[in-house]
């Protein structure tokens, strides 16, 4: 028995040699096992990393900034691109589902990159930034899987997309359209899940205890959480629509036919089109936005629209007004150019517009304190000035923007209104009613605005401001469904002509899109620098070398080089989007010998001019406006 | 006779505006700086290449005669003369704008100053303590006639009698754009403090407003603050309204 037993022992105990070895084993691991501990607690103390000569900033500042801007095209694209099959559904017409198509090409192509430059920010964000990472998973780690599903659905969903269009025609078209529906949807919270993470920096809410999804949605409902969410969905839509514009700018250019000519030039207006009609609602949503960041702090309403970052809004007024005039400029165009005849009949009510639009705008551009000199100062008794001084502040701000709105609305009413004859009987009535309501409704927004001087600013923040929006929103929704109405019984007194625009139109369509880049660089800015030298507003701060706030002729030079970066992306991904297209052409297609020489001083158009003689020539290919 | 030729337009307009702008408007204001005279001149050139340029013909009536002037297309004899001449001295013009831009001189240059930098953190979301009745409000137009008004005036215009010794020149609080913009947390902050506690946000400062800590306590200070917003006819910014 003892035999027995002695025999199992060496398998439950260790004999001495075996105890000897371990022991050695330990001694001459200890170290190593020490310096191993050594880096965990090192590489946990870590705060930040830096990437000599360039800047760990530098670096996250420009691949956020591009990784936002892809990501707005890919998430405002299937916005539009989806209502466009809607339209092609409901109204039978294939060339709205061709669009459709079309934008989703480019989407497909853009989402990709998106997706890259997301990966590549998360990996430099963990490297450059460990602490602030830490500290957001810790609050963040349920959204962060949120977020991965919501992308692996959007993925799935966008190859169905894409890859079953030809499929899913006929019968099977409800389908298609659920999963563009879908796509929107999962597009949709892919951005206003990470807008939390963003949002709670900005304006954090006080975590309490509670389970981790109740820990991350406390601070997922923050204060300006939603405000972003809108601006961005709305921004979205700008962006694509403005980026689309751009495109059919430059495939109008290169058009080599008739038929691309035609197309590129209708893919033109639409993409201006969804880029108007996003950017309408979109000064409202900002002020949303502004008021609540008031709301929630003092410093930070201060630092942005009265302390060091105030002047970025003076360079937003000249972007925002390029770009409303870029836009009617476009839209102006489009009547002289594809109604045949009717310069003459709107030339007046366009001089009105182009007035209106420049007072407006030349109002908003007008700061509250003035570059000046000393001397000039002096003479005005300070850096305000007692006239137009009082054009600085908001109340005179909300007032012009308003008022070009509804100017750029009152536009796109025109053109459509363009090349046709109400037949109704009642046409007239409606619109001597729809000119009253405008001259009401322009004379109150301004009486508002003055209005609002000499009232408590609660009273105009709550009232006045809101008021005015309130009325041009009526005017919009009142006017759009009459004109809808006149225009369905109309006769089409000249028809709408395509593939006539001059040259310079693709250009105004292709700089509309570089301003609306710039646009968002520099508001991205705004919004990022209004923390300061927090990392999460009051909470950490951020204690790295670059806990400063860049000068602002640095930040416009890196705005510049971002929106510089994010034009050449953009022209690469479409790039190789279209590759294929050329291909399917064949030379009798593709030809340049096909393309007819009845174009207005542009034919080849990227030349900038053809002779002019070329003018006599009569289009072929023409479209009825709807 | 009436003038046909848009580019001839557009010159008189411009010259139109910069003589309105320049000499006409200061005689019922003050001059404007030459920042904003630049800007409404460049919105009006651009309202004139938007409004001429929308049609093709409208593009070659515009255009043409600079593209005509720059190729020498039908500038002979005299004209062709005045265009040679206008070549010579537009680089020289460029050179002197450059020189004139660059040369060293004891003016200092352009003011870009932040009027309104943000408070700190321990001034944000302070509220007056003292109710506004007109007894608080007597008290602090009293304290501010004898402390304030020298500078920012009796009529809270900015026009007190030491005023004219500084530039920039005292508050104007009856102007809507200043302490009507504000919420009184951010007043109280800046009597406290006065100049010397300005952030470095937005440096080089300018500002002779004096410590009042060292003279007024606090109570004294938002009692003020509510005489100032009386006496100027402006109610402070608030997210709540008063009942």
């Amino acid at each position: 028995m003892t035999h027995d037993v002695n025999a199992h022992r060496p398998s439950r105990l260790p004999s001495a040699k075996c105890c000897a070895w371990s022991l050695l084993w330990a001694l001459i691991l200890l170290p190593a096992f020490a310096w191993a501990q050594d880096a965990a607690t090192q590489a946990m103390s870590v705060e930040y990393r830096d990437i000599p000569g360039l800047g760990s900033r530098n670096v996250i500042w420009i691949v956020a900034q591009q990784h936002l801007l892809l990501a707005g095209f890919v998430l405002g694209v299937p916005i539009f691109a989806w209502v466009c099959e809607l339209v092609g559904w409901k109204s039978g017409e294939a060339r709205y589902d061709n669009l459709a198509k079309e934008f989703t090409k480019l989407l497909t192509s853009a989402y990709a990159t998106t997706a890259l430059f997301g990966g590549i920010l998360l990996f430099l964000l963990i490297g450059l930034y460990p602490k602030l990472m830490a500290y957001l998973s810790d609050i963040f780690f349920p959204s962060f899987l949120a977020y991965c599903m919501l992308f692996l659905m959007e993925t799935a969903v966008l190859y169905l997309y894409w890859y079953g269009w030809d499929v899913m025609q006929g019968r099977k078209k409800w389908i298609h359209l659920t999963l563009g529906f879908l796509l929107n949807l999962f597009a949709l919270g892919i951005m206003i899940v990470p807008n939390s993470w963003a949002t709670f920096q900005a304006s954090p809410v006080v975590v309490g205890d509670g389970t981790a999804i109740e820990r991350a949605w406390a601070a997922t409902w923050n204060p300006t959480w939603w405000p972003v969410n809108i601006h961005r969905l709305i921004a979205n839509v700008v962006l694509g629509g403005f980026i689309c514009g751009a495109y059919a700018g430059i495939r109008y250019l290169l058009a080599a036919s008739r038929a691309e000519r035609d197309h590129y030039d209708w893919m033109g207006y639409v993409g201006n089109f969804i880029g108007v009609f996003g950017m309408l609602p979109l000064p409202f949503a900002g002020y949303w936005l502004m008021r609540e960041i008031y709301q929630y702090n003092q410093q930070m309403g201060i630092t942005l629209m009265g302390g060091f970052l105030a002047w970025l809004f003076i360079l937003q007024a000249m972007l925002i007004g390029v770009l409303f005039l870029g836009a009617n400029y476009y839209f102006w165009m489009g009547i002289t150019y594809r109604i045949p005849g009717s310069e003459q009949r709107y030339r007046r009510p366009i001089l009105a517009m182009l007035i209106v639009l420049m007072v407006c705008l030349g109002v908003w551009m007008t700061p509250h304190s003035l570059v000046a000199s000393l001397e000039e100062a002096r003479k005005m008794g300070g850096t305000h000035h007692p006239l137009l001084g009082v054009f600085g502040v908001m109340s005179a701000k909300m007032t012009v923007a308003n008022l070009m709105i509804l100017v750029t609305f009152m536009s796109f009413i025109m053109y459509w209104r363009a090349g046709k004859q109400e037949t109704a009987a009642w046409a007239k009535i409606a619109k001597s009613v729809m000119g009253a309501l405008l001259v009401v409704a322009g004379i109150a927004v301004v009486v508002l605005g003055v209005w609002g001087y000499f009232v408590p600013a609660i009273i105009r923040i709550n009232y006045f401001s809101v008021a005015q929006v309130l009325i041009v929103l009526f005017i919009m929704l009142t006017f759009t469904p009459l004109t809808a109405v006149l225009m369905k019984s109309a006769k089409v007194t000249t028809a709408m002509v395509w593939g006539q625009m001059p040259v310079r139109s693709a250009y105004c369509l292709v700089s509309n899109a570089v301003m609306v880049v710039l646009l968002m660089s520099l508001m991205g800015y705004a919004r990022s620098s209004s923390r300061v030298h927090w990392h999460i507003y009051g909470v950490m701060r951020d204690t790295s070398e670059y806990a400063y706030s860049p000068a602002l002729g640095y930040a416009a030079a890196f705005m510049s080089l971002n929106t510089f970066v994010f034009c050449l992306l953009a022209a690469f991904i479409f790039w190789v989007a279209t590759m294929g297209d050329k291909a399917k052409q064949g030379p009798a297609q593709g030809a340049r010998a096909d393309t007819p020489t009845g174009m207005p001083g542009m034919a080849p158009a990227v030349a900038g001019g053809a002779p002019t003689g070329a003018r006599t020539g009569t289009p072929t290919g023409t479209r009825t406006h709807e | 006779m009436t003038m046909k030729n848009p580019l001839a337009k557009t010159a008189v307009l411009l010259a139109g505006m910069y003589v309105f702008l320049t000499w006409i408007l200061p005689l019922f204001t003050a001059p404007l700086p030459a920042s904003l005279i630049y800007l409404y001149l460049a919105l009006t050139v651009a309202a004139a290449a938007i409004f001429y340029t929308m049609s093709g013909a409208g593009l070659d009536d515009f255009m043409g005669p600079i593209g005509r002037f720059l190729t020498g297309e039908g500038h002979a004899g005299a004209t062709g003369t005045a265009r040679l001449v206008v070549f010579a001295l537009f680089p020289l013009l460029v050179g002197w704008q450059t020189y004139a831009k660059l040369a060293p001189s004891d003016m200092p240059p352009a003011e870009n100053r932040t009027i309104h930098p943000a408070p700190p953190g321990e001034f944000v979301g302070l509220a007056n303590p003292f109710p506004r009745t007109p007894g608080n409000i007597a008290t602090g137009q009293g304290l501010y006639a004898a402390y304030c008004s020298p500078c920012h005036g009796g009529n809270f215009d900015g026009k007190g009698p030491a005023s004219v010794g500084f530039n920039p020149p005292p508050a104007n609080f009856s102007d809507p754009g200043t302490i009507a913009q504000l919420q009184e947390s951010y007043l109280f902050w800046r009597i406290k403090k006065g100049g010397v506690g300005l952030p470095v946000e937005g440096m080089p400062w300018k500002s002779a407003m004096p410590r009042w800590e060292k003279e007024l306590t606090d109570e004294r200070i938002w009692k003020i603050i509510m005489g100032e917003y009386a006496g100027a006819g402006q109610s402070p910014r608030t997210w709540e309204e008063e009942e």
